[in-house]
């Protein structure tokens, strides 16, 4: 820590005029594509990603043009990536908690309304045409259609625009005695008696569906076709839909709109059902027991791992120290091979060797003791696998930062210790530990927290199954918070996915995982080095 | 008594023998457990069978049959959602554009945190470590339903595209490498950029001409641990991208295990082991300078 000031590069900038212009035509691209994108965004009801999006507009604006930004350019990129992608969903997880979003309510509320408005209902009034009905070879409809009121003729088809035509037209044939085009080409025309007994017709929508201003027309009754009319009518004022067709009223109820008879219009959209998310956990026995043993589970599973490969690292690291043992660099290279390997692709490889009929392991286990333990349907041995895995993933990394810890303990310690009579054992217990257990901490620690959220170990070994009995959720005897977590939002088994459930665990994951690791600062005076070193 | 010395030293000798000799038989067993999961991956590749059930370590039915079935090139052996090629590039691709993209990024930033002074820069460095707290993996749902969002937006960057995985895991990178790499530029000596100054030059163009170069090594290695971290993850992978084509490495290897896993463990042993084979040699031949990388940065991710 030095008093006098170090030496700084200045902040002043001599900056040509061609990079000057470079810079603000740049801002000005940004500006536009950003100002763009934030207008999509509130268009369709993403409101929180326009205000973070705007945010990082006005900052980046106030850099790229002050003088005093300068500094601020440099970590421009990597702050913004850090907002939208890391910052903001701490925020946005917060916020789901306290949501139903999951299924059934995926859409926002714009998103659904507008779905909702596509909505049509067959009038038993209103606009009507006399008809006539034609089929291709393959199967599918055209309409004639003649307006009762004033005699336009239009030809409609699912799926395209109604258009209006008239016989003779191209493609149209001259009209017939019944007052309808005899041919339309590729189609052929159905007699009265066969269009009125024809079941699929009366189901066709002709002309295009869900394009705003574009008519619809249903086939009514054998003499008659109508337009369709908008189903739903909403009142922004009051937040109500109103049915068209029966009058019923719908209010907006925690994300579905719903009559006061109980009636309810789908789809539903995410809304805020305040702590009901972490209430279901305290209220339903379903949830809450499973995710107390998730929970205990979640603590013991990295301790026992900690402890076992760090036991097994300094062992090692001890015992293979000495300068001149032999083979020391083979013995060293060939133990650290679990370590170089992509995990996922030694876990799986783990998975096949612990497979319970087929695995290796347990043929061995058959042909020499008789039995094995079925390491994937029972609890125990399921969490003793796991166990296992993990040991053999881990040890590699204790075995590096131990050996490497140990170079820097002083020899003569361990003179002193011998020269007052000291054991192995005491010199290990007395110096060896504490020293190690110093300068390794807050990797330890790391190794804690890194084990807390396993979840390639837990998912891809397990499932984190086999699954707990009663539970109304897919949790598993190995599951952790994190594995439970994917699970519920990703791979509900039929349940249902439930973000906002899956969202309420994450605050709790937030609090543990950042409490532990805060811990981890102090433990090693990182905050503080922040400040003194910075 | 020089004799009874010679005894007593003699005796320490045979004792240190001894000892030796079981620290090397440990060794042996401790060798067999650490390797034998990869030797069963090795064995398993080169077994015809392609059968877990009836693999034995020296396959009895030894042959290449599992990498030509990799390579497509077994008529009776159909491939249907497995595109192994296709993810191997797809990670390749993925991992060296998020490590050279991230690496920009954060450098850039630990050089004004190192060299520039400005106000609210301590404030920002303790706000990036407390973020850092939370890794952006325990938000996966918010991040899920972010890029889903996106994706609403500009289909190019959404869900279900390498670009949206690359801009998630560029969130994830400035708190995790910026520490190693201010720590690195805090030891070079700051007369470099006086004698730059003195020269006229300003900060980019010192940081460009003079910083960079001296940056190599650290650079190396923090490409190096972020490359092989990019390419070995799964969870992020597998929660964004949703086509079988898209799948990176790590989640393709997975959707080997669904269904009958037992009847694909040899493709998936050979395919296993050319994926791990570019991780393990880049370990081997730069094992000194990764480890010392490790110990300074994070755990194994």
């Amino acid at each position: 820590m030095s008093i006098v000031d170090k030496p700084k590069v200045s902040n002043s900038v001599a900056e040509s005029q061609v990079s000057k212009i470079i810079r603000m035509a740049l801002l000005l691209v940004f500006n536009v594509g950003a100002i763009w994108f934030i207008y999509q965004a509130s268009t369709k009801g993403f409101y929180q990603i326009a205000i973070v999006l705007g945010i990082i507009v006005v900052f980046f604006d106030i850099i790229f043009t002050l003088e005093k930004g300068y500094p601020f350019r440099y970590m421009a990129f990597g702050l913004a990536f850090m907002l939208i992608f890391v910052i903001y969903p701490i925020f946005f997880t917060t916020y789901i908690a306290f949501t139903n979003y999951g299924d059934g309510h995926l859409l926002t509320k714009e998103q659904a309304l507008r779905q909702i408005e596509q909505e049509t209902y067959l009038p038993a009034e209103g606009k009507s045409y006399t008809w006539t009905a034609y089929k291709s070879a393959e199967g599918n409809y055209a309409l004639w259609l003649v307006d009762k009121t004033t005699g336009e003729t239009l030809l409609a088809k699912p799926g395209e625009p109604i258009i209006s035509a008239k016989p003779g037209d191209p493609g149209i044939g001259e009209i017939g005695t019944d007052g309808a085009p005899a041919t339309i080409d590729g189609y052929a025309k159905l007699n009265k008696l066969l269009a009125a007994s024809d079941k699929t017709l009366p189901n066709i929508k002709f002309g295009e569906e869900g394009v705003e201003g574009a008519k619809t027309v249903q086939v009514r009754s054998p003499n008659e076709a109508a337009e369709l009319q908008i189903r739903y009518l909403y009142d922004k004022a009051a937040d109500t839909l109103t049915d068209q067709e029966t009058g019923r009223v719908y209010y907006d109820k925690e994300g579905v709109f719903t009559s006061t008879d109980g009636r309810t219009v789908s789809p539903g959209f995410r809304a805020t059902v305040g702590w009901k998310n972490f209430k279901n956990f305290f209220t339903s026995p379903a949830l809450k027991g499973p995710l107390i043993r998730i929970l205990v589970w979640n603590f013991v599973f990295p301790l026992i791992s900690v402890v076992s490969t760090f036991a097994l690292g300094v062992s090692i690291a001890i015992m293979y120290n000495e300068e001149g043992f032999p083979l020391k660099k083979l013995i060293r290279t060939l133990l650290l091979i679990p370590y170089t390997i992509p995990s996922v692709i030694t876990i799986l490889i783990w998975r096949g060797m612990l497979n319970s009929e087929f695995g290796v392991i347990n043929r061995i286990l058959n042909s020499i003791i008789g039995t094995a333990p079925r390491w994937t349907t029972e609890p125990i041995w399921a969490q003793i696998a796991v166990l296992i895995v993990n040991l053999w993933l881990g040890f590699p990394y204790m075995m590096l930062i131990s050996s490497g810890a140990l170079q820097s303990i002083p020899s003569d310690i361990y003179e002193a210790a011998t020269i007052d009579g000291a054991s192995s054992w005491q010199k290990f217990r007395s110096i060896t530990l504490p020293l190690l257990l110093v300068a390794v901490g807050p990797l330890l620690i790391a190794s804690y927290v890194f084990n807390f959220n396993n979840f390639g170990l837990i998912y891809l070994f397990i499932g984190g199954g086999p699954a707990i009995v009663g539970a109304s959720t897919n949790a598993g005897h190995t599951d952790i918070l994190l594995s439970y977590i994917y699970k519920l939002a990703f791979e509900s088994g039929g349940r249902g996915v439930q973000y906002g459930l899956a969202s309420a665990i994450s605050i709790v994951l937030f609090i543990l995982v950042g409490t532990m690791t805060l811990l981890q600062y102090r433990f090693t005076n990182m905050w503080e080095e922040v400040s003194e070193n910075a | 008594m020089p004799n009874n010395n010679k005894i007593k030293q003699s005796s320490i000798k045979r004792q240190r023998r001894v000892s030796v000799i079981i620290r090397l038989i440990v060794a042996v067993l401790l060798i067999a457990f650490a390797i034998f999961p990869v030797l069963w991956m090795i064995s398993a590749s080169f077994d015809n069978s392609n059968s877990l059930a009836t693999q034995s370590l020296i396959p009895a039915n030894a042959g290449v049959s599992n990498y030509l079935r990799l390579f497509n090139k077994d008529p009776n052996f159909s491939f249907g959602e497995i595109k192994y090629w296709t993810w191997l590039s797809n990670s390749i691709k993925i991992s060296s554009i998020s490590t050279i993209l991230s690496l920009t990024i954060t450098t850039l930033a630990a050089f004004a945190f190192s060299r520039l002074r400005f106000n609210g820069r301590v404030g920002m460095l303790k706000g990036i470590l407390l973020i850092q707290a939370f890794p952006n993996l325990l938000s996966l749902v918010a991040t899920f339903t972010l890029i889903s969002n996106i994706g609403n937006i500009v289909k190019a960057i959404g869900l279900n595209t390498h670009a949206g995985l690359i801009l998630v895991y560029m969130g994830g990178s400035m708190g995790m490498n910026i520490w190693l790499m201010k720590g690195y530029l805090d030891t070079i000596p700051r007369a470099i950029d006086e004698s730059g100054m003195l020269d006229g030059a300003t900060p980019f163009q010192i940081f460009w001409h003079l910083l960079l170069p001296l940056l190599r090594p650290i650079l190396f290695v923090v490409a190096i641990l972020s490359f092989i971290g990019t390419y070995g993850d799964f969870l992020l992978a597998r929660v964004l991208l949703n086509d079988s084509s898209k799948y990176t490495l790590m989640v393709g290897l997975q959707i080997f295990t669904a269904g009958q896993f037992d009847k694909k463990w040899g493709v998936f042993a050979a395919g296993a082991l050319i994926g791990a084979l570019p991780i393990m040699l880049i370990y081997f031949f730069l094992q000194d300078q990764i480890v010392g990388g490790l110990t300074q940065g994070s755990v194994k991710g």
